[in-house]
């Protein structure tokens, strides 16, 4: 159960009520605009209270809320999209959708873990877990990018890789190894954006990038709070405690400097405005590839080792 | 550097007198086994063949020539993210610090091995199973770059649960860390030969662990990403009994061979030499590797 949609459930009511006021006061004579007003307070009010403040938990349910926009929205928003299929070697991984695009007019190579918005979509794409064939399909998509110049841009929405037999046995690993170590030698920006859950290595395989940009409300973790449950205490149910503990939020990560740039999300979260959060997040990486697009290629593998080496240095 | 304090003594006694008098049980087959016995069969059971884990300074012990200076021993964790749950993350570290009598879970520093100088990391399952935090990010990170350097082929063995949870987001971004610094010494022309022993997985094996350009695994390590008991849970069937082990990869084709702990030392020192490249005897560089005696010759 997703505790935000749980918590939207007043308001949504306190807003069919107001919608109701208004079409009723345009019908009649009577002036019912303090009362359409102070439930209009009342309705911030709320809003404010429920979401001016988030716990890590709540922004965890916030980055798998069931409408906020997940992966293929950001690419559907792209001027233009020409999707690749597959690694070459063994299938196409639906958790994974990438291709040639153009963002704000840049040509690009647009990478994006979608996660399916109903049942039957989830279940085609895997939940956004991807297997090694999606990983293999990044190393290839990012060599491409390599070989024709063009910069690489990541949006980031997994709760992990896929822990599958199959996966372990196409060595999902090795995949994520690979894909990591081909991002860290790409003489082309990458821009990777958080979108809603980064869930450990599954997610950091598209985000060993230049720039860093997260949703205010994305979340991104050594591992989802549920698996940190598992493997700390052995209760994936005290779930809400390890995401209080893990620092996931973006604020977290900013203060780390793991995230370059937080993009704000509308009072309420980015499902409030769908379009205007994705069109905000591709202006921001936009923004982002403009500064990058001057830089020479060994000075921006350069950039980007200094960005990493720096973690964690003093073991502090 | 002088050889440290702790492989002198390891070297003078490799098994405590306290300790000596011990027996242990091998967990696979239930033989009874002296524990100097068990040291002087390099931690295998002599009945099954089982491998034990093996201390970090018992293992580089085993495999280098003479002296082995280490590198970011100085390096002690601190607490980024203020953990406690039962207890706090510093007095874990404590804990494990008096156990292993390590200082965090990866030992580098240089050495070499069948008189091929090299860098060399590993991993201990004893400190906090071999997790990844920002230490072991570190060490490893600091080993590549000063074997890129120093133009020295790194070898590292592998044990390791994974990412560090108490150090959070910080221990993840090591995976990204070491994959550069494995990336720029690959890229400079650095011979790299990983070790996965028992066992490799998580955001180890995801990252330096297969990066290596020849990849070795020891006879019945688990390696894998996912934990068992984590696939298990998912698709909620029992694993056959081989699955995510050294055999088992290899026969999928994601290792370059499965050797047996005696062999580990020997394998590497024939890995190493190729490693020295193609010049021939005959194009006037140097020779990889010394000519045979006319003696040794075959008549």
């Amino acid at each position: 159960m997703n505790v935000i949609v749980e918590r939207e459930k007043g308001l949504l009511e306190l807003e069919q009520r107001i919608e109701e006021l208004k079409s009723h006061a345009a019908q009649q004579p009577v002036d019912m605009s303090a009362e359409i007003r102070a439930l209009e307070a009342k309705y911030a009010e709320i809003q404010r209270e429920i979401f001016g403040t988030m716990t890590p938990w709540q922004r965890v349910h916030m980055a798998r809320h069931p409408k906020r926009p997940i992966g293929s929205d950001y690419v559907r928003a792209l001027d233009q999209f020409d999707e690749l299929h597959g690694d070459r070697h063994f299938r196409d991984d639906h958790a994974i959708v990438a291709g040639f695009a153009k963002l704000r007019g840049r040509r690009v190579v647009a990478i994006a873990q979608d996660k399916g918005r109903d049942t039957k979509e989830k279940v085609f794409r895997n939940f956004g877990m991807p297997a090694p064939e999606g990983y293999r399909k990044v190393i290839r998509l990012v060599q491409l990018a390599d070989h024709l110049g063009l910069p690489v841009v990541t949006f980031v929405d997994t709760s992990g890789a896929d822990p599958g037999i199959g996966s372990e046995e196409r060595a999902q690993s090795e995949a994520i190894a690979q894909s990591l170590f081909e991002l860290a030698d790409a003489r082309v920006p990458i821009v990777a954006t958080i979108i809603g859950e980064g869930g450990s290595g599954g997610a950091l395989a598209l985000a060993l990038a230049d720039r860093v940009l997260m949703l205010e409300h994305a979340v991104y973790s050594v591992a989802s709070p549920e698996g940190a449950a598992a493997i700390l205490w052995g209760d994936a149910a005290r779930a809400e405690e390890a995401a209080t503990r893990l620092k996931l939020t973006s604020d977290d990560l900013l203060q780390f400097g793991i995230a370059d740039e937080v993009i704000p999300e509308p009072l309420g979260g980015a499902h409030r405005d769908p379009s205007g959060t994705v069109a905000r997040v591709l202006d921001a990486v936009d923004r982002a590839l403009g500064v990058l697009a001057g830089v020479a290629p060994d000075e921006l593998r350069e950039r980007r080792y200094r960005k990493f080496r720096r973690i964690g240095t003093t073991g502090a | 550097m002088p050889m440290p304090e702790w492989l002198r003594l390891r070297r003078a006694q490799p098994v405590p007198a306290e300790e000596a008098a011990q027996w242990t049980k091998c967990p696979k087959c239930g033989t009874m086994i002296y524990r100097p016995d068990l040291a002087a069969n390099l931690w295998v059971c002599s009945t099954c063949g089982h491998h034990f884990r093996m201390h970090a300074f018992d293992r580089i012990s085993t495999l280098v020539d003479g002296d082995f200076t280490e590198i970011g021993g100085e390096l002690i964790p601190g607490d980024p993210l203020g953990w406690t749950d039962k207890v706090s993350y510093a007095q874990k570290l404590q804990r494990d610090r008096e156990k292993s009598q390590l200082t965090e879970g990866v030992v580098c520093g240089f050495g070499s091995i069948g008189g091929f100088p090299v860098a060399l990391g590993v991993m201990d399952f004893n400190f906090r199973g071999g997790t990844m935090g920002t230490v072991v990010g570190e060490r490893i990170t600091q080993l590549f770059e000063r074997a890129r350097e120093r133009k020295l082929p790194c070898v590292v063995f592998t044990a390791s649960g994974g990412a560090r949870m108490e150090e959070g987001m910080l221990a993840l971004m090591q995976m990204a860390k070491t994959t550069l610094a494995v990336r720029r010494f690959h890229d400079e022309g650095g011979y790299y030969v990983s070790v996965l022993t028992d066992p490799t997985t998580g955001g180890v094996s995801a990252s330096f662990a297969f990066q290596a350009d020849v990849i070795l695994a020891e006879a019945k390590a688990a390696i894998g990403f996912a934990g068992r008991r984590v696939i298990e849970q998912t698709i909620r069937q029992k694993l056959p009994e081989n699955f995510q082990t050294a055999e088992f990869l290899l026969e999928k084709g994601a290792l370059d061979m499965v050797v047996e702990r005696k062999d580990v030392k020997s394998r590497l020192v024939r890995l190493l030499d190729y490693g020295l490249g193609g010049g021939r005897p005959t194009n006037g560089k140097a020779a990889a590797a010394p000519e045979p005696a006319p003696s040794e010759r075959p008549a």
